[in-house]
């Protein structure tokens, strides 16, 4: 991965690498790492913002109680707009989804900090048990009638089996374009930023060129973070909404 | 040299999957475009309609994500 421009070697990929926090090179499934470390950062702010931002409850919010109720109020009315009333009983699962992966992206925002959510394993741990959740459900809900969700009742009847594969195909796609478009935007984000950084080392005097742009980027991954927490989520709600009145 | 040539195919392979991101980008910019266009006309019914906007800025980023995957297969997995 090292590219090496006018002596100086840029090694964009480095951040993302897992290491144990307490010396050593093995990492085992009980070793503190990195990961650990950001995600358990990730966890102590949202609890942070949500707990003592409502404990005041004042009529007039103080600002951090007013971040909380918005970030509330945004994601129950995206769940009870795309998955419809009756998915408002799942509203504590997304909730929680938005705010971890919301917290994770904006914190691996922060110079040298390390973003959980640009591993693909971490996102698709998220996305298998939206996936395996959502069809577990609709099987509970609807029993064998699930399966009408890739029998579509409009089409004409020879067309029909040749769309039940394709759904079927696109039903398994799901777990990987959530997970991978996660991972791919933080990974792909923040190698962009290292690399233009690392420009700025090689150029010397001109380096306010790299500069300008490393700022300019950062401003955009700010929005790339809030983004895809949001498409994560609305994708979610999808899903719920199709295991929740599976038939078209 | 054998070696050498396959790793050689495997880099232009690599580079070739960056076609898919033009890919995406029209779709997206297209999804964009017409969502503004449309927002122009009925600036009133746009706000309910920006769900739809990412959902299908999602969906159409989805293949653009399938080449980077094809990417990091042939990178790390062939």
């Amino acid at each position: 991965m090292a590219e090496q421009t006018g002596g100086f070697v840029i090694k964009p990929m480095d951040q993302f690498v897992v290491k144990p926090l307490f010396g050593g090179d093995v990492v085992h499934w009980y070793t503190p790492t990195n990961v650990t470390l950001w995600m358990a950062l990730t966890v102590l702010a949202i609890t942070v913002l949500l707990m003592l931002g409502t404990r005041g409850r004042a009529i007039v919010p103080t600002r951090g109680q007013s971040m909380a109720e918005l970030s509330y109020g945004f994601i129950h009315k995206m769940v009870e707009d795309v998955a419809g009333k009756d998915g408002l009983r799942f509203f504590p699962y997304i909730m929680t989804l938005f705010m971890f992966i919301l917290f994770a992206n904006l914190l691996g925002l922060i110079p040298f900090a390390f973003t959980t959510t640009s591993h693909i394993a971490v996102t698709a741990v998220l996305a298998l048990t939206v996936f395996i959740s959502v069809t577990v459900l609709g099987f509970v809900l609807h029993g064998a009638k699930f399966l009408k969700l890739f029998w579509v009742d409009s089409a004409p009847l020879v067309l029909r089996p040749v769309l039940a594969i394709i759904e079927l195909i696109s039903y398994f796609a799901r777990p990987v374009s959530h997970s991978i478009r996660l991972a791919g935007a933080m990974m792909a984000g923040h190698a962009v930023a290292k690399v233009f950084a690392g420009f700025a080392g090689a150029l010397g005097v001109a380096s306010f060129v790299p500069i300008l742009a490393v700022t300019a980027l950062y401003a955009l991954e700010l929005l790339v973070a809030a983004i895809q927490a949001y498409v994560f989520t609305i994708l979610t709600c999808v899903y719920l909404r199709d295991a929740l009145h599976p038939s078209h | 040299m054998e070696g050498d040539i396959a790793e050689m195919g495997k880099y232009i392979g690599v580079g070739l999957t960056a076609i898919g991101m033009g890919g995406a980008a029209i779709g997206v910019g297209n999804i964009a475009g017409n969502f503004l266009s449309g927002a122009l006309r009925n600036p009133a019914a746009a706000a309910g309609q920006t769900a739809f906007l990412f959902i299908g800025i999602a969906f159409a980023e989805a293949l653009g994500i399938f080449s980077f995957l094809v990417a990091l297969l042939l990178m790390f997995a062939v």
